[in-house]
């Protein structure tokens, strides 16, 4: 295979907010750069799984290779790689657009700028990649792209008066895009002579091949034999196969130089020995300094996952296991609750992170799961000097051991239309935010600064922006460090058993407040039983809530009349499914249902 | 010995639908009647043929309101039923009758074509709660046609009341049952309103429950009825039945105690041979089945399900738990070969401790708390799966 010529290679990425078009223009280009026909394409071919086509984001990076003969009648290799949108994945995102030389920004010709659109076109100016913006969705009757261009120009400072205007739905000038990629997107200058260095911009496991790892070669050239170390873990194997990405599956190559986007397969078991942003180098013949950038991944979110079923923790474990092959930011532990018996203690980046990995387990794995309400990470600075890190509510040591307590603050960028500024700083204000300042980015739209408690913002926090702003808010945010902050840990008892699954940590000036609904919630979804079940919320041995669930009256099919049978049994079975649907607490018996009713507590 | 079976014969029309019915039943031209019996009369021809080796104990016209047909048609479904079935000469023949639609020419007819029992629809002596639950008549249409039902000479009346009414109160039952045994009526259902999905009530009370009488109101006029019931003789002998000594509905006792039986008509159920079916419950997909061709009975039973033992044990429970009675265990034994108190060895002395049911050996009955929440005792009763 004749060696590639370093100058025809593009390697880029598309960096959009959530829904201004990103995959539809990467199924355009991955169709008008020929690899495949219409008739191969499925609608969005970078995002393979149903889950994400769902959520219309994307969760991992991934890449793919084309080949786009220009105007200039020279054939070029573009390499687009993609990036997860959402803020949990921000160093992924980082990662994949280190991968990178130039991203295309798509905007929203009616939406405009969002806050992620700006948050990671900082993140790729940062990366000093070339950007050059496309206006999209030309073809809505909203579409404003004279506007949209000068925001464009005004808030992030980049030219777009000849900014490509299209349609990636219709296909409408996105020959224009391909055109501007050849041009302002500079070819990467690596030296395939040098010794090897390889970025990681992801990996997945497969059965087959073991671990498949997604690199861009940034000098040398790496081939079957070679053997590989990863610089920040330390793994070590030999090569068993490199090669390209076609759209959805892989092409053996030769070798890979520098310059070039690829897979590399070694017989490597766990994606946790190929983490993200390791630097790949040759053993035999080392390169002197890792690439920058690499972090160990930590989980900021934290919540017990059960299965609904007791006899289903094997499943949920083998299921874990499989997930965690794929995807080295997912941490769990075993865990014991008393309410929810076994089960496990789960780490994840944030709380999108969680919901993915929630639905995945429970679509893929057909696990019935029961969630308990996510938690940060707090610092417990105990009397005797001791430092906990405290991941389960639980754990909490008791109130007259802990000297004090800090929790994590992030700060976050909320982008909102001027008419709902001041709702949102309500809301900020609600959720303990510190305001650290307002910018108004044209007439009709502000970023507002924060800082706000993480616990605060995995706390519902998303669905409450969105519903006072009617949608129209976006938000950003990076968990800043500690604060040292009045928590408290609040209790739940039901029928005097303190249910352990239920307690969480709360400030104190919102623990009446969320006692009090917790109760009101408990109270709906408890059903009656034969006796009175007091529920109370406590602070410590301190009852600050309660409520009561009356004793059962009545439940009586009064009328059993006619022969259908059959329709009567169905009713009893539904009881009685109902009744294994329930957690024993002592004498109460607790549907599952309720240990999540009680994380979304502020929906009217 | 041939082996007793029950035939229940669905009408499905009505004058006009009740707010809470969500039984299958339409108003519907005479014509549109009489080209139902037309059908009915050839299915009761057809399906007779794989009931040989039985004897007919029971005979039950419901609905709907059966009594809407004509009197002629009534005869045409008996004459047939004779025709192909093994009738028992004391066999319980029972229709349904509303208030407003038979005359006493009719209920002579009915009598002499061999009904012998008459259930009538009251459901409150209140007018204001009649016209609330969109009933047809009123409680002096009711009064003249319980007078033509005795006049024409039948023995054995039933009549149907409802508690738990929107507007109703506990003095308001209570004066529409004192009212009512005034009449000494053989027998009494006494239930309790339930609000069924795709009725107008549903949409109106389903989530405003606030507008019904509430769960201790509903207790208190259930205790009110079996108190002024039995005052007047009507023994409970079911959860809602109650009746005379030894005129308890046979029929009814049948469904809870295991007896098999045929449902002729639309939508009728059928417990048969071992299996349970349903037969089709659109009217329109019902007239053209030809009852005549070999596969009329794809075409017309549906939901077919055997019953396994387990199921029958389950059954035994919660239908004969209905009976004040209770099941019996030597019955238990005696049908499936083996001890109740094993085979519901972890429910039964739960049940016992939190008095939901008492036991008077061989008998386990529900106490009245039991009655009271019998949903949540008798789904006991059902196996894991």
């Amino acid at each position: 295979m004749p060696s590639i010529d370093q100058s025809k290679i593009r390697n880029f990425s598309i960096i959009a907010h959530i829904d201004h078009g990103k995959s539809t223009l990467a199924d355009r280009i991955i169709e008008m750069t020929g690899l495949l026909t219409s008739r191969e394409m499925q609608s969005q071919v970078l995002d393979n799984m149903d889950l994400e086509r769902e959520r219309g984001i994307t969760i991992k990076a991934q890449a793919v290779r084309t080949v786009y003969k220009a105007r200039d009648g020279e054939e070029y290799i573009f390499n687009l790689i993609d990036t997860p949108g959402h803020v949990d994945f921000n160093y992924e995102v980082s990662r994949s657009l280190a991968a990178c030389d130039g991203a295309v920004l798509v905007v929203d010709a009616a939406q405009g700028i969002e806050a992620q659109t700006l948050a990671n076109v900082y993140l790729a100016l940062d990366h000093n990649l070339e950007v050059f913006p496309v206006i999209n969705k030309i073809d809505l009757p909203s579409a404003e792209p004279d506007r949209v261009a000068a925001e464009i120009e005004d808030v992030i400072g980049l030219e777009a008066h000849d900014a490509p205007r299209i349609s990636a739905k219709t296909g409408l000038n996105v020959e224009d895009v391909l055109e501007a990629i050849v041009e302002k997107i500079p070819a990467p200058q690596g030296d395939p002579d040098a010794p090897l260095k390889c970025l990681i911009f992801d990996s997945v496991y497969d059965s087959y091949k073991g671990v498949i790892v997604f690199c861009r070669v940034m000098d040398g050239t790496v081939k079957k034999g070679t053997v590989i170390r990863m610089m920040a873990t330390g793994a070590e194997e030999e090569v068993v196969e490199v090669g390209y990405f076609g759209a959805g599956q892989l092409i053996p190559c030769e070798e890979l130089s520098a310059g070039m986007v690829g897979y590399i397969t070694a017989s490597i078991k766990n994606v946790k020995d190929t983490a993200v942003g390791d630097t790949i180098t040759d053993k035999n013949r080392p390169c002197a300094e890792p690439l920058p950038g690499y972090k160990k991944v930590t989980s900021m979110v934290y919540c017990g996952l059960y299965p609904a079923d007791g006899a289903k923790y094997g499943d949920l474990r083998d299921a874990l296991e499989k997930l965690q092959l794929n995807d080295a930011s997912l941490f769990y532990e075993p865990e014991t609750s008393v309410a929810l018996g076994f089960g496990f203690r789960c780490g994840f980046l944030g709380l999108l992170h969680l919901e993915i990995i929630e639905e995945r387990l429970e679509r893929e794995y057909n696990l019935d799961l029961v969630t308990t309400a996510p938690s940060v990470i707090y610092r417990i600075y105990k009397k005797n000097g001791e430092v906990i890190e405290l991941t389960n509510p639980s754990n909490m040591p008791d109130p007259t051991e802990i000297d004090y307590m800090e929790e994590p603050v992030a700060s976050a960028e909320i982008m909102v239309t001027t008419e709902y500024v001041g709702a949102i700083m309500t809301l900020c204000q609600e959720r303990r935010g510190v305001y650290l300042g307002m910018e108004y980015m044209e007439a009709t739209r502000a970023i507002l600064r924060y800082n706000l408690p993480l616990n605060e913002i995995i706390y519902d926090f998303f669905d409450a922006l969105k519903s006072r702003s009617r949608g129209y808010a976006s938000l950003d945010y990076e968990v800043k460090g500690y604060q040292r902050s009045d928590l408290v840990k609040l209790d739940i008892l039901v029928n005097h058993e303190y249910i352990d699954a239920l307690s969480f940590i709360v400030h104190a000036d919102s623990a009446y407040e969320r006692g009090r609904k917790m109760c009101e919630k408990l109270k709906d979804e408890i059903p009656r039983h034969l006796f009175e079940i007091p529920i109370q919320a406590a602070i410590g041995s301190k009852i600050i809530a309660r409520e009561t669930v009356k004793a059962m009256r009545k439940d009586v099919l009064a009328k059993c009349y006619g022969g259908d049978i059959t329709r009567k049994k169905k009713l009893l079975e539904k009881q009685k499914e109902g009744k294994k649907r329930m957690r024993q607490i002592g004498n109460v018996e607790i549907p599952q249902k309720a240990f999540m009713s009680v994380l979304k507590l502020d929906e009217e | 010995m041939k082996r007793p079976l029950e035939l229940y014969i669905h009408i499905p029309f009505c004058v006009r639908k009740c707010l809470y019915c969500d039984f299958l039943s339409q108003p519907a031209s005479e014509m549109a009647r009489h080209a139902y019996v037309e059908q009915l009369l050839e299915e009761i021809e057809r399906e007779s043929r794989f009931c040989q080796d039985y004897s007919v104990v029971s005979v039950f016209l419901g609905g709907g309101t059966p009594s809407v047909l004509a009197a002629e048609d009534i005869r045409a479904i008996l004459c047939m039923v004779r025709r192909c079935f093994c009738l028992e000469s004391d066999a319980e023949i029972t229709i349904e009758t509303n208030p407003g639609t038979a005359n006493l020419e009719k209920l002579k007819a009915f009598l002499d074509c061999g009904i012998n029992r008459i259930s009538l629809g009251l459901q409150s002596a209140d007018n204001r709660e009649l016209k609330l639950l969109g009933r047809i008549h009123t409680f002096e249409d009711f009064l003249k046609t319980y007078q033509r039902v005795r006049v024409a000479g039948f023995s054995n009346v039933n009549v149907d009341l409802m508690s738990s009414l929107p507007g109703q109160t506990l003095a308001s039952w209570k004066s529409t049952l004192r009212q009512v045994v005034m009449l000494r009526p053989e027998h009494i259902s006494a239930y309790s309103l339930m609000i069924e999905e795709g009725t107008p009530f549903y949409g109106k009370y389903h989530d405003h429950p606030e507008m019904l009488p509430s769960e201790e109101e509903d207790r208190a006029m259930y205790y009110a009825a079996r108190q002024i019931l039995e005052e007047h003789g009507l023994k409970r002998y079911e959860i809602s039945n109650y009746a005379l000594p030894g005129r308890e509905c046979r029929h009814n006792v049948g469904y809870w105690t295991g007896v098999e039986y045929l449902g002729l008509g639309l939508g009728a159920s059928s417990y048969l041979h071992g299996f349970r079916f349903r037969n089709e419950a659109d009217l329109e997909a019902y007239r053209k089945i030809d009852m005549k061709a070999d596969d009329a009975d794809l075409r017309l039973h549906q939901d077919i399900t055997e019953l396994s033992e387990k199921d029958r044990m389950e059954e035994f429970m919660f239908l004969g738990l209905r009976m004040t009675r209770g099941v019996s265990g030597s019955e238990f034994l005696r049908r499936f070969g083996q001890n109740m108190w094993n085979v519901y060895g972890k429910v039964l002395p739960g049940l016992q401790e939190n008095k939901l049911i008492e036991v008077e050996s061989p008998f386990i009955r529900l106490t009245d708390f039991g009655i009271d929440i019998s949903n949540y005792v008798l789904s006991e009763f059902l196996f894991d799966r």
